[in-house]
């Protein structure tokens, strides 16, 4: 009797990173040209005007916005590279089935996307904090672990939306309702441009359910600083990692289940 | 008594109130060519999915070399070169990466994949569109490379499901001839298929479905035997007198059939029973005999035609 091999969840990784080699450069050029341009409009812009009057938190404008800027590209890159394959996978091209007729398990398949789409988001989230850095937008000597702040709203995101992506059967609102509903809200309601604090309550309620936050406010704790006590700091961390535990755990009943029709 | 490679007792699967397949027995042995031929719907796609290990069962027994498929599905999988239905290739790689990639789901080293990739690629006959997009190939194209991409892993079992549905007549010759080299080289296949040429041409036995039952199981040649006679007469009146004409055609044929274009009319020897029917002064609008087929197995096991 033959063995499965152990490394299924490799194996697919590697099947998606080769698949997004087909568009290595239209994912470095977005890598590069989305920080740039929202630096130069709003770090810039904005930011000339805010420094003006004596910055947020102390720090410039551009110190203060860079880890979330960061954390938002880490999200959008993760949540695209989730949920595009998966769509393709089940329905689009099918190539689920094809994987789950060898050895590979539903299991390997979902953690493989997720891996893959990872691996992307890590290249995405480099090349944004060089241009973040040249811009002079990083200061402090802490500020590179706005990368791994950045990376586990990431993780957070994508585990989310890949169990999303693979319960969907018919897409045909599924991405008008992300992208108007949850990306564009998350991006403008989580103290992207300005403290939550600024917000009346009931809409700061936004910035306590997304990632986008909890990673922003880890990332301006790591970067400069931007005042967290202990316990708020755990909070942060909880809220991602329930994101990542519940959405892959979810993501590997539902690829079950979908692969076994 | 050859090697057993799958045993099935009792077989069935259930969705809600609906039988899929409902407690099917079946023995393949190593080396055999084994065909499932039905209507679409049979349980035909079901069965293959149970046996590939990716559907479970909900009762009776299955062994597939010698291992359960709902403890040991990987291991199994390992062991099966999978065709489905539909193509799931991955559209955005070129051809020789589909390959490689679906070695690699395997555990296969990347040295052992690329020596087998020119092989796979003469076999399936796409040496030429080796480094082409799969989106650019004619479907006969990817059907091939489909096949070639389950060989990479050297299996002990091909399952097809459908091989050849919805591709054009010269491409089904050139996948048959394909298929047939696998058979002759000693792969065990499992076909499931709705054409009856298909299942003749293919299989050295077969069983025959229908709602998710087992209605005979034999070879192609034994089947026509048991269930036929050697010959069928078509005969067509229009579709008005064809009715009219049953009564009248009944007591000369062995058996008769009525299609909503024509009528069948069961004997030994066709020509023969043209004559008796002309000196009736009986005259069709057209006449054929040809050899009985699995299609007329099927229509006298289940009272309709495979293809409805």
């Amino acid at each position: 009797m033959r063995k499965a091999s152990r490394y299924g969840t490799l194996h697919v990784a590697e099947a998606r990173i080769r698949n997004m080699f087909k568009w290595v450069w239209i994912i470095l050029f977005a890598a590069v040209i989305n920080p740039t341009l929202y630096l130069v409009s709003i770090g810039i812009g904005v930011g000339s005007l805010i420094d003006a009057n004596k910055g947020v938190n102390g720090v410039s404008y551009l110190t203060f916005l860079a880890p979330a800027l960061l954390a938002s590209a880490a999200i959008q890159g993760s949540s695209d590279e989730v949920v595009f394959p998966t769509m393709a996978g089940f329905k689009w091209e099918r190539t689920f089935f094809g994987m789950r007729s060898t050895p590979i398990t539903a299991r390997q398949i979902s953690l493989g996307i997720f891996l893959a789409a990872m691996v992307r988001t890590t290249v995405s989230v480099v090349i944004y904090w060089v241009v973040l850095y040249v811009a002079g937008a990083l200061e402090s000597d802490t500020a590179w672990l706005a990368m791994p702040a950045a990376l586990f709203a990431g993780a957070a995101m994508a585990a989310v939306m890949l169990a999303l992506a693979a319960k969907i059967e018919k897409e045909d609102f599924f991405f008008m309702i992300v992208g108007r509903f949850i990306m564009i809200p998350m991006f403008l309601f989580s103290g992207t441009f300005y403290p939550l604090s600024q917000m009346p309550v009931f809409l700061q309620f936004f910035g306590w359910i997304s990632p986008l936050w909890h990673a922003t406010e880890i990332g301006r704790y790591l970067t400069y600083d931007y005042p967290l006590s202990g316990p708020t700091l755990i909070m942060h961390f909880g809220v991602l990692v329930i994101m990542v535990v519940v959405g892959l755990t979810a993501s590997f009943k539902i690829f079950a289940t979908r692969l076994e029709k | 008594m050859s090697e057993k490679l799958i045993v099935a007792r009792g077989l069935t699967k259930t969705y809600g109130d609906f039988v899929a397949v409902d407690g099917i027995d079946f023995d393949v042995a190593k080396g055999e060519s084994f065909g499932f031929l039905g209507p679409n719907g049979a349980g035909k796609s079901t069965t293959m999915r149970i046996i590939g290990a990716t559907s479970v069962r909900t009762s009776g027994t299955l062994t597939i070399l010698g291992k359960d498929p709902e403890v040991n599905g990987p291991q199994i999988r390992a062991h099966l070169g999978v065709v489905p239905q539909q193509d799931n290739l991955d559209v955005e790689l070129t051809v020789s990466e589909n390959i490689y990639i679906y070695g690699r789901y395997f555990g296969l080293s990347s040295s052992f994949i690329n020596k087998k990739i020119p092989e796979l690629l003469e076999f399936a006959q796409l040496e030429e569109k080796k480094d082409t997009k799969v989106q650019a190939l004619s479907g006969g194209m990817k059907r091939r490379l489909t096949i070639a991409r389950s060989l990479v892993s050297e299996p002990d079992i091909l399952m097809l499901d459908e091989p050849t549905t919805g591709l054009d007549p010269q491409a089904r010759h050139i996948l048959w001839d394909r298929l047939f080299r696998l058979k002759e080289q000693g792969v065990t296949l499992l076909i499931t298929t709705h054409y009856m040429d298909e299942a003749e041409q293919l299989c050295d036995r077969l069983i025959v479905m229908d709602k998710g039952k087992i209605m005979a199981e034999n070879s192609p040649a034994q089947l026509i035997k048991d269930y036929s006679t050697k010959e069928v007469l078509e005969v067509r009146f229009g579709s008005e007198r064809n009715h009219e004409m049953v009564d009248v055609l009944r007591p000369l044929a062995e058996r008769i059939e009525v299609l909503p274009d024509r009528i069948l009319l069961y004997a030994e020897d066709g020509e023969q029973l043209l004559e008796q029917i002309a000196a009736k002064g009986i005259h069709p609008n057209t006449s054929l005999v040809r050899r009985s087929s699995l299609e007329d197995v099927f229509l006298r096991l289940t009272g309709r035609s495979l293809v409805e």
